[in-house]
């Protein structure tokens, strides 16, 4: 079975239908939203309705630190253009939305696979997975064969090595990598709405479980009408251009 | 589990034949599929020798790297068996002899040793070139088929850019094979091409004069010599080694990969093309170098650093043929191929350009001195060669020239591209044209096409 994994949409629609289009031509049979559906972007209201039609359908959704501020929850830790996107964003939100949103758990446990926004040991304290100290807490929190996480935008694969400490690896999109379930993983799957690597593409990443192979994607959106979208909606002129520059 | 199968035994639809082999790290049977009469191998892990620990990860490697490889320097893989029931490989029966069976027989003529050097460079280039280091290159991994190419065997401790590398930091000791690692994998470095050239240096120079230049260090703390020991000198202990070879052999076994040559398909080229060979102290020294040479070496190995692996294996100095025509070709054509030259030559950085030409075979027939003709013909072409690249201004050692001789100026230059690893031809074309010679080539030189055409 073939699992789309995105994270970090950020109200990124072009970004997302991109990412679902590519993903659906690839094979996916199942979905899991890895959090921060919203913040940042102009679209949160559509992207919001893709993701809630999605998990009608069993996908699995849990919770950024983006959703849980626009639903009504504290914007602490957050720099100003984040804070006025969260703000925006809640102005945008039908209730059925914010509710939505305010529901959405902070892990989930589908087979092999254990979802998180950022680190499975403490999913709540919203701790960026960047170096292999930081991931080994992870994957001993989630203790699965799989863990799949955003939170940082740039993809990057944690494997468990023999001395169980786990080594980072730089995967090349569109490359296969084989993934065995006797070993542990932890994939940070990359930003779908927001890439920060100097690359405008879009991230998701897809898990074959039957053949135990993963593959990050890199897939090229409409940016620039993303951007033009922020900068009509009057958002900080930042949060378009960083899309136009991919960082 | 696997320790109990054996001959005569049924895995996965797979008959398990005799056993050819194996050692501590796997056992090896002949193989076929249930119906079917082609010469399988399958290679079973041993996890029957208590602790399950690095023969379960090179397999785990083997099983990963082996099928991303291709070509026919590898034995094809045909299926794997999960770590989680009975762990196996099995691939393609590789005929011809080991090379270690040459090692035996050492030493050889120096005319073998560059046979079997070539091949065995194009080999190691092939796999470089398919991003993957094999880093475990020895005589028993290497086995030459009859018809004289090279196949690599073995990826329990190979590296590929593009899979997680499992055996990095797992251990902390040196991996590999004590006589033929190189000095930055004593130090834990797995992602440097140039390690499997310092094996083949070791091969090359155990196959010309049956010794190892390094001997066979037991411990890690020997091993470490290897930053900067100096090994004998090959004409020392066989006359009959030309310079040039040990200058190749040499420059393989230099500590610093910096100073290695810069891809397996130079080495390959080097060692086909003696006559290109710049020869230097190294090629004609007889004796070690002095006490005081051999300490500077010993201080520099104490602050060894590593050299920083080249950024992407596919660039590693390319090699550029270019057909050059007839030099009666239209000057409108001519100067296009020099502009498509030069651009390539910039976008490609260090690579070496050849130039070549392909001349008829003088008939020996209607002249009385067809040998002199012939040599007259040869050597006009190559003052042409020469005087078509001297417009790109390229220093003497990045430029070769090369009068190919047959009727089928095609096959020639097929020939020629196959033997010696080429990666991009430039060849000239009047005007579009099906049946054209540029077509044909396009169509079947493995390696980047230009076909350049004057502007109309």
């Amino acid at each position: 079975m073939r699992i789309a994994l995105l994270a970090d949409i950020h109200s990124n629609l072009e970004a997302l239908a991109a990412c679902l289009r590519h993903a659906q031509a690839a094979g996916a049979e199942r979905f899991a939203f890895l959090g921060d559906l919203v913040g940042y972007g102009a679209d949160p209201e559509a992207v919001l309705d893709i993701v809630m039609e999605r998990a009608s359908r069993g996908a699995r959704v849990v919770l950024g630190n983006h959703d849980q501020a626009v639903a009504g929850h504290s914007t602490r830790n957050m720099n100003p253009a984040a804070e006025r996107a969260v703000e925006w964003t809640r102005r945008q939100l039908r209730g059925d939305q914010a509710a939505f949103l305010a529901a959405l758990p902070l892990t989930a446990r589908e087979g092999d696979c254990f979802y998180v926004h950022a680190s499975a040991d403490a999913p709540q304290r919203w701790t960026y997975v960047s170096d292999s100290l930081r991931a080994a807490h992870s994957m001993d929190g989630a203790r699965s064969p799989y863990t799949f996480g955003g939170h940082v935008h740039e993809q990057r694969l944690y494997f468990q090595g023999a001395d169980r400490r786990p080594q980072p690896f730089q995967p090349t999109p569109g490359s296969a990598i084989p993934v065995p379930r006797h070993r542990r993983w932890l994939a940070i799957v990359g930003s779908c709405g927001q890439p920060r690597d100097g690359d405008t593409a879009a991230c998701y990443a897809m898990l074959d479980a039957a053949e135990g192979e993963l593959v990050f994607h890199r897939v090229p959106y409409d940016h620039a009408r993303a951007a033009h979208k922020i900068r009509r909606a009057g958002l900080p002129e930042r949060l378009a251009s960083r899309l136009e520059h991919g960082r | 589990m696997s320790a109990r199968l054996g001959t005569g035994d049924e895995l996965d639809g797979f008959l398990l034949g005799e056993p050819i082999g194996g050692g501590t790290m796997a056992r090896i049977f002949r193989a076929r599929r249930a119906g079917s009469d082609v010469p399988l191998v399958m290679k079973l892990a041993r996890l029957d020798l208590g602790e399950p620990g690095a023969s379960v990860v090179t397999h785990e490697v083997e099983q990963q790297v082996l099928p991303r490889l291709s070509g026919t320097h590898v034995p094809r893989f045909i299926a794997a068996g999960g770590l989680d029931r009975v762990p196996y490989i099995a691939m393609e029966q590789v005929d011809g002899e080991p090379l270690s069976g040459w090692v035996a027989r050492a030493p050889l003529p120096s005319e073998d040793v560059v046979r079997l050097g070539v091949a065995i460079a194009s080999a190691v280039h092939a796999i470089h070139q398919q991003e993957a280091i094999h880093l475990d290159l020895k005589p028993a991994n290497v086995i030459i088929r009859p018809g004289g190419e090279a196949v690599l065997l073995d990826f329990g401790l190979a590296h590929h850019a593009r899979l997680p590398d499992l055996l990095a930091e797992e251990f902390t000791r040196p991996i590999g094979t004590a006589p033929y690692i190189s000095p930055e994998q004593v130090l834990g470095v797995r992602s440097d091409p140039r390690s499997d050239l310092f094996a083949l240096g070791v091969i090359l120079y155990e196959l010309a004069t049956a010794r190892l230049p390094f001997g066979a260090p037991d411990s890690p703390r020997k091993m470490r010599a290897r930053l900067h020991a100096e090994p004998v000198a090959p004409r020392a202990l066989v006359a009959s080694i030309p310079e040039w070879l040990q200058e190749v052999i040499l420059t393989c076994l230099e500590p610093d990969a910096a100073r290695r040559p810069a891809s397996a398909g130079r080495l390959a080229f080097d060692l086909a093309h003696p006559e290109t060979v710049a020869i230097t102290e190294r090629g004609r020294r007889l004796a070690r170098a002095s006490a005081w040479k051999r300490l500077a070496r010993w201080v520099r190995a104490a602050g060894y650093e590593p050299a920083p692996p080249p950024r992407s294996q596919a660039s590693l100095a390319p090699i550029l043929l270019v057909a050059v025509g007839a030099p009666d070709a239209e000057v409108e054509r001519a100067r296009s191929m020099a502009d498509a030259v030069r651009r390539t030559l910039a976008a490609l950085g260090e690579a070496r350009l050849v130039c070549a030409t392909v001349m008829r075979p003088v008939p020996d027939w209607g002249t009385n001195d067809p040998g002199k003709t012939a040599a007259r013909e040869h050597l006009r072409h190559l003052v042409e060669l020469r005087h078509w690249a001297a417009s790109q201004g390229l220093p003497a050692e990045r430029v070769t020239f090369h009068v190919l001789e047959g009727d089928d100026a095609c096959a020639a230059l097929l020939d020629y591209i196959r033997a010696n690893a080429v990666d991009h031809l430039i060849v000239g074309e009047p005007k579009p044209w099906t049946q054209s010679p540029g077509w044909r080539l396009a169509a079947e030189a493995p390696c980047t096409v230009t076909i350049v055409r004057a502007r109309i």
